[in-house]
């Protein structure tokens, strides 16, 4: 198990290496001149020539590429053209507000999932597996912005229950703990929860019906062990896969949350990305997808080393 | 000694083909049937717009704005610039599907020659191919999309070469693992052994058994790819206005959901029903090809 663990760790290293590569080269997919789309269009001359040289853009592309990385590495991921500001503190606070929206939506939708992918195993081709089923599909087959844009329909137009868009008293002072703020979250996190609890539950549904239908699960029945008590031991031996799925799907979240974010208008990655689009600000964008794409990397890193810690079979190997 | 029986007999004995057990498997499958029919009629609702619709999806009415369904005529309302909604709601069902149908189609071509080529050669090219798919694995769909599309600039263009890279690398890896099951079966190295040419194997005996698990993987990706497109051009990316486009609809529509909220929410309807259908249909393609089951 500890081979495979350190095996998996060093994978991380060529991957981050690919995706940094991968960003880097966005600049370069940009229309134009790269180092034009790094400069403000009312730069004089001498700026130009001076930002080229400090960029390293008069110099060969792997040059480049290595003193990219080692700013990089140093934190240093570029200055937002727009506000001025580096790239690395725009994101880092962006990223807090983007993670804790992921991780209430992934809690919401894995409980959810859970508990209905037990219902539908249980019952297995009678009416209730079928809801679910369908309730599933759904739930992949929405597009979320919709949703939230329903949601503020419903919620915030016609029924006044909930804020509509916003973060309550700013990102800075934003309590989770104060209700007058963190009401500003419930439509946002709802909205995100809709397409992991269709992932989820299509998963969990499917693991507990391959596990109830093993061998040692009719050894269980034969035995007269309760419904109860059989449920308990599928679970036990679904519950690592499913989690996996989920692991997944939280850094699908954090990733992915430019949508939701951009409704909501949610000071998070993913509204800093929807502004670097509208603004053409490529130095942002660039460092905003690399940071969140090596967050990524990382949670599937936590995923498969916990997935391996939770299932003994995967230690013995 | 077979060539000497008639071949009526043969056939009497031969069991029915692969294709005609999941066509008949199909055939009792009323839920994906109907709504295989729904999509189908959406096709054909789409390429035939003007016979459908009576209105010019781009003639704007500055006095019959955000009308509800029913007004003077307009069968689902108007949008925000007094255009008709259920013309450009056909005609917006053409780049949506499309949208929908060419990323897959072509990330299937790309993605599947890749991965058949890795599984059958292995050694180097599969190493080199399949961590260059590792390190697009590493983003999630929608920033990779994102930040291509995002980086290029708007554009059908633009957003049909984000998505067909989002989906490459899926579609690499299934066909990858299951070519490299096939390889180390028997009949491949009997086949090896006579003298046929790779090209003769992977054509005759790998793709066989490799096309039917992609094609329903593939097929499933297809709702995955009407949301990500309809997504982009809601943030503006992707197809660009005038053009109607359902993801495009929605963002420009999402300023009057406050006056009009019916006729607001219909686009995303219409990207919710195609997408679920194309799952339904996946669904029950996945569930007739499983032999098991």
């Amino acid at each position: 198990m500890w081979i495979y663990i350190a095996k998996r760790v060093l994978y991380t290293i060529p991957i981050s290496l690919g995706v940094s590569l991968v960003c880097f080269c966005l600049v370069y997919l940009a229309p134009g001149d790269p180092a034009a789309s790094l400069i403000p269009p009312d730069a004089s001359a001498a700026d130009i020539a001076t930002i080229r040289q400090l960029y390293g853009f008069d110099q060969p592309v792997p040059v480049q590429f290595a003193k990219w990385l080692w700013r990089a590495l140093h934190g240093d991921f570029g200055t937002s053209l727009q506000t001025g500001r580096p790239v690395l503190v725009e994101v880092s606070g962006a990223l807090a507000n983007t993670a804790s929206l992921a991780a209430g939506a992934a809690l919401i939708a894995f409980v959810l999932a859970v508990l209905a992918g037990m219902l539908a195993a249980w019952h297995r081709g009678r009416f209730l597996e079928r809801a679910v089923t369908a309730v599933s599909t759904l739930g992949i087959s929405m597009p979320s912005y919709w949703l939230g844009i329903v949601l503020i329909i419903v919620f915030a137009v016609k029924l006044r229950w909930l804020p509509a868009t916003g973060m309550g008293s700013g990102a800075a002072t934003f309590s989770w703990l104060d209700w007058h703020d963190a009401r500003f979250a419930v439509l946002p996190m709802l909205t995100m929860a809709l397409l992991p609890l269709g992932v989820v539950m299509r998963s969990t549904r499917a693991a507990l019906a391959d596990t109830l239908a093993q061998d040692y699960m009719q050894v269980l029945r034969a035995k007269g062990l309760a419904p109860h008590a059989l449920m308990r031991h599928a679970l036990r031996n679904a519950l690592p896969q499913v989690l996996a799925v989920m692991g997944l799907q939280l850094g699908y979240l954090t990733g992915g949350s430019i949508l939701i974010e951009t409704i909501f208008t949610w000071p998070g990655t993913g509204f800093l990305l929807s502004k670097a689009i509208l603004t053409r600000d490529v130095p942002l964008l660039q460092g905003t997808v690399l940071i969140l794409a090596l967050t990524f990397v990382f949670i599937n890193l936590a995923v498969d080393v916990l997935q391996t810690c939770a299932d003994p079979r995967l230690q013995r190997q | 000694m077979s060539a000497a029986l008639p071949s009526a007999a043969l056939r009497a004995v031969a069991p029915p083909g692969y294709l005609h057990a999941i066509a008949r498997r199909l055939r009792h499958d009323y839920v994906t049937l109907s709504f295989a029919a729904l999509l189908v009629l959406t096709v054909l609702a789409a390429c035939c717009a003007p016979l459908v619709a009576h209105y010019d999806p781009y003639a704007t009415g500055l006095l019959g704005r955000l009308k509800p369904p029913g007004w003077q005529g307009h069968l689902l309302g108007t949008d925000d610039l007094g255009r008709d909604m259920f013309a450009r709601l056909l005609y917006g069902a053409r780049m949506s599907l499309a949208m929908g149908v060419a990323p897959v189609a072509l990330a299937l071509a790309i993605g599947g020659t890749l991965g058949v080529l890795a599984g059958f050669y292995g050694g180097a090219l599969n190493m080199a191919i399949m961590r260059t798919m590792d390190v697009f694995y590493a983003f999630p769909s929608v920033l990779l999309a994102v930040a291509i599309s995002g980086t290029i600039g708007g554009g059908v263009a633009s957003g049909l070469l984000a998505l067909t890279l989002v989906f490459i690398p899926s579609l690499c890896r299934i066909a990858e693992t299951a070519t490299s099951q096939v390889r180390a079966l028997d009949f491949v190295e009997a086949a090896q052994a006579t003298g046929a040419s790779s090209l003769s194997v992977i054509v005759a005996h790998v793709l066989g058994n490799v096309l039917p698990a992609l094609f329903v993987f593939a097929s499933s990706l297809i709702s995955v790819s009407v949301l990500l497109a309809a997504g982009l051009s809601f943030l503006g990316l992707g197809v660009q206005p005038p053009t109607p486009d359902w993801g495009q609809m929605l963002a420009g529509l999402r300023q009057a959901i406050y006056l009009q909220p019916l006729v607001c929410a219909l686009p995303g309807l219409a990207i919710c029903i195609v997408s679920f259908s194309f799952n339904m249909v996946s669904d029950g393609l996945r569930h007739a090809m499983d032999i098991r089951a």
